[in-house]
């Protein structure tokens, strides 16, 4: 065998060395996927979408839980998308690159591996008792957003940075402000992957239960949030609570609550991916 | 462009909102006047009994809204010593660290038992060699001075077969640990570190019922929901031998290893007809509820003088409020 046999050999172990790769997650979320429908889709109908939690598996729902998690999400976009997109335009287009700006910069990048109870603790602190926001759908809305605030500004200065300079420069050129140019030219252009990353973020923190039940959110609440300032629980926490009963058919139930979470964060990178494909087929550049 | 994402807003809003209409369904046509909101918190070993009682509550009082959290017994005295919370659950009783931080913050309170909780000691159905131990024998095998020591059936009782011993047990975190160990030990918390610990009753009972030499220990209800995967041993505390049952718990003879679960509730409550009538609910249907979510119920004449108590209470408070 010489060397360019060798080589050629090293070529082919190395591609199915990928194959396998790639395909563990693939096999392992297939597997998973259908034990969790085969075990929990039978459970999902009417029923179970509008009924308040009870005792008895068969009748209990996750009416209140599915509709906290979409409060959750809503509002923590309200509070996270414009904190974050503002942050990474101003380090992306603003800041000097000085020490401050690098501080800032590997803080925003640590600050993304925090363990989320961290997040909890942090919350429960500032929101709940400081702010005496007590355990509400703010409380956890702000605390969530802290959470993803890094992954949001990240993925932002990635697609901000994947804007051309020519594309920015044209527009100096023409005599247009800093702001004008983010506005009009930069912002549009990135936008697709903005998108992708704040969907991203925010299906994380609909799936999060730690730093909710640190800050207080409930385990059984028999009424859908009216406002805001409203106690609440999420869809995690409901799934969490069965799975500790004793009783067979909770595990079922539990098994429906993942799916249906599971759908709802698949409808939303689904949208992600839609508007991502949208926003690049109006590029004109 | 922008259209489409106004179109994609408004139509998440619709969702949103129509989501929100549902909560106005609840009202079942009961006539009963009584509203307001009723937060409860605490243990999570507690929390099924308190659930099952706030759902048929809703039938009584459809505008009286109860909330439960499960931040566990201490975290749940915790608020309850910050005047957050009205009633809270406990898998324990006080410790006196609470009791002094709801004086202070002038919280009187009564303590109420509400249901009885089990554990079973389970091995392998294909385990013939053990039925009953006796709480010496399972000190022996918990204590922190096993780690390492007791790895053998044989090491237990002579006539035991030669076998390796795997232990299983619900993770330190759980009050059904710190119970155990205070039972058997002696000391909450003191336990060997050697055993397959899991938060999750469900990998017990599979752990156990997969390994002929395994034993474990957790909550009455698991077994009860898995009897044909599982076998149950007596325990002896010193009067004969006791296998665990709604009878044995009840009346006290599964000893030491049955526990009454409680609830707190606080001074407040004296000015809230809500809360009073929720807690007489509570106490008045709990004989029915609790063996449906796995624990024994007291027995009837023991509900009847806790709600005396609680009567007494509120009336003690109500003529102490008056008085200032």
């Amino acid at each position: 065998m010489n060397n360019a046999d060798k080589n050629q050999l090293k070529d082919v172990v190395f591609k199915y060395l990928g194959v396998f790769a790639s395909l563990i997650g693939i096999i392992l979320l297939t597997i998973f996927i259908a034990s969790i429908i085969s075990d929990g889709l039978k459970r999902i109908d009417w029923q179970f979408l509008t009924s308040l939690p009870s005792r008895k598996a068969d009748r209990a729902g996750i009416l209140t839980a599915w509709t906290g998690s979409l409060w959750i999400f809503f509002l923590t976009a309200l509070i996270s998308i414009p904190l974050g997109i503002a942050a990474a335009i101003y380090l992306e287009e603003y800041s000097k690159k000085n020490r401050l700006s690098r501080i800032l910069e590997i803080n925003i990048t640590n600050l993304a591996g925090v363990p989320s109870v961290i997040y909890g603790i942090l919350g429960l602190e500032i929101f709940v008792r400081t702010w005496k926001l007590g355990g509400s759908l703010l409380a956890g809305a702000f605390t969530l957003s802290l959470l993803i605030l890094p992954i949001i500004i990240v993925a932002t200065r990635e697609a901000i940075k994947a804007v051309p300079a020519t594309i920015k420069e044209a527009s100096f050129g023409m005599g247009a402000t800093k702001w004008q140019t983010i506005w009009h030219q930069v912002l549009p252009s990135s936008a697709g992957g903005i998108a992708t990353g704040v969907i991203l973020a925010l299906s994380r923190a609909v799936g999060e239960a730690a730093p909710v039940i640190v800050i207080g959110a409930l385990a059984y609440v028999p009424f859908v949030a009216q406002s805001p300032m409203d106690e609440f629980t999420v869809l995690p926490i409901q799934i969490f609570n069965w799975v500790s009963r004793p009783d067979a058919g909770f595990i079922t139930n539990a098994a429906a609550g993942i799916i249906i979470l599971l759908a709802v964060t698949f409808l939303l990178n689904g949208i992600a991916v839609y508007l991502r494909y949208r926003w690049q087929r109006h590029l004109k550049w | 462009m922008f259209k489409k994402i106004q179109i994609i807003i408004l139509s998440a809003a619709t969702i949103f909102l129509i989501a929100c209409q549902g909560g106005n369904q609840q009202s079942d046509g009961s006539v009963n006047d009584l509203s307001g909101t009723i937060n409860i918190d605490g243990s999570s070993t507690v929390y099924p009994v308190t659930e099952a009682i706030a759902e048929e509550f809703r039938a009584v009082a459809p505008e009286v809204r109860v909330t439960i959290g499960v931040s566990g017994t201490g975290g749940g005295f915790k608020k309850f010593s910050r005047g957050e919370t009205v009633i809270s659950d406990a898998s324990r009783p006080m410790k006196e660290s609470e009791a002094a931080a709801c004086k202070e913050n002038g919280i009187t309170y009564i303590e109420l038992a509400v249901a009885y909780d089990g554990l079973a000691v389970i091995v392998n159905p294909k385990n013939d060699w053990v039925n009953e131990l006796t709480v010496a024998e399972l000190k022996t095998i918990w204590q922190p001075s096993a780690q390492n020591v007791i790895t053998n059936w044989n090491q237990i009782r002579a006539g035991f077969p030669d076998k390796e011993l795997k232990l299983l047990g619900p993770g330190t975190a759980s009050g059904t640990f710190d119970y155990f160990t205070e039972a058997i030990v002696g000391e909450s918390g003191a336990s060997r570190g050697d055993y397959m610990p899991s938060e999750d009753d469900h990998v017990l009972v599979q752990g156990v019922a997969g390994d002929e030499n395994a034993l474990g220990f957790f909550g009455l209800a698991y077994y009860h929901e898995n009897q044909d995967k599982l076998k149950l041993l007596g325990v002896d505390g010193g009067q004969g031998v006791v296998l665990p049952t709604t009878t044995t718990v009840k009346d006290g003879s599964y000893s030491p290893l049955s526990r009454p679960l409680f609830i707190y509730v606080s001074s407040e409550a004296a000015k809230r007809p809500e809360v009073v009538k929720f807690v007489e609910f509570y106490l008045e249907n709990a004989a029915e509820l609790v063996g449906d979510v796995g624990y024994i119920a007291l027995p009837s004449e023991e509900y009847a003088k806790q709600l005396a108590h609680f009567n007494e209470f509120v009336a003690k408070t109500v003529v102490a409020a008056g008085s200032n």
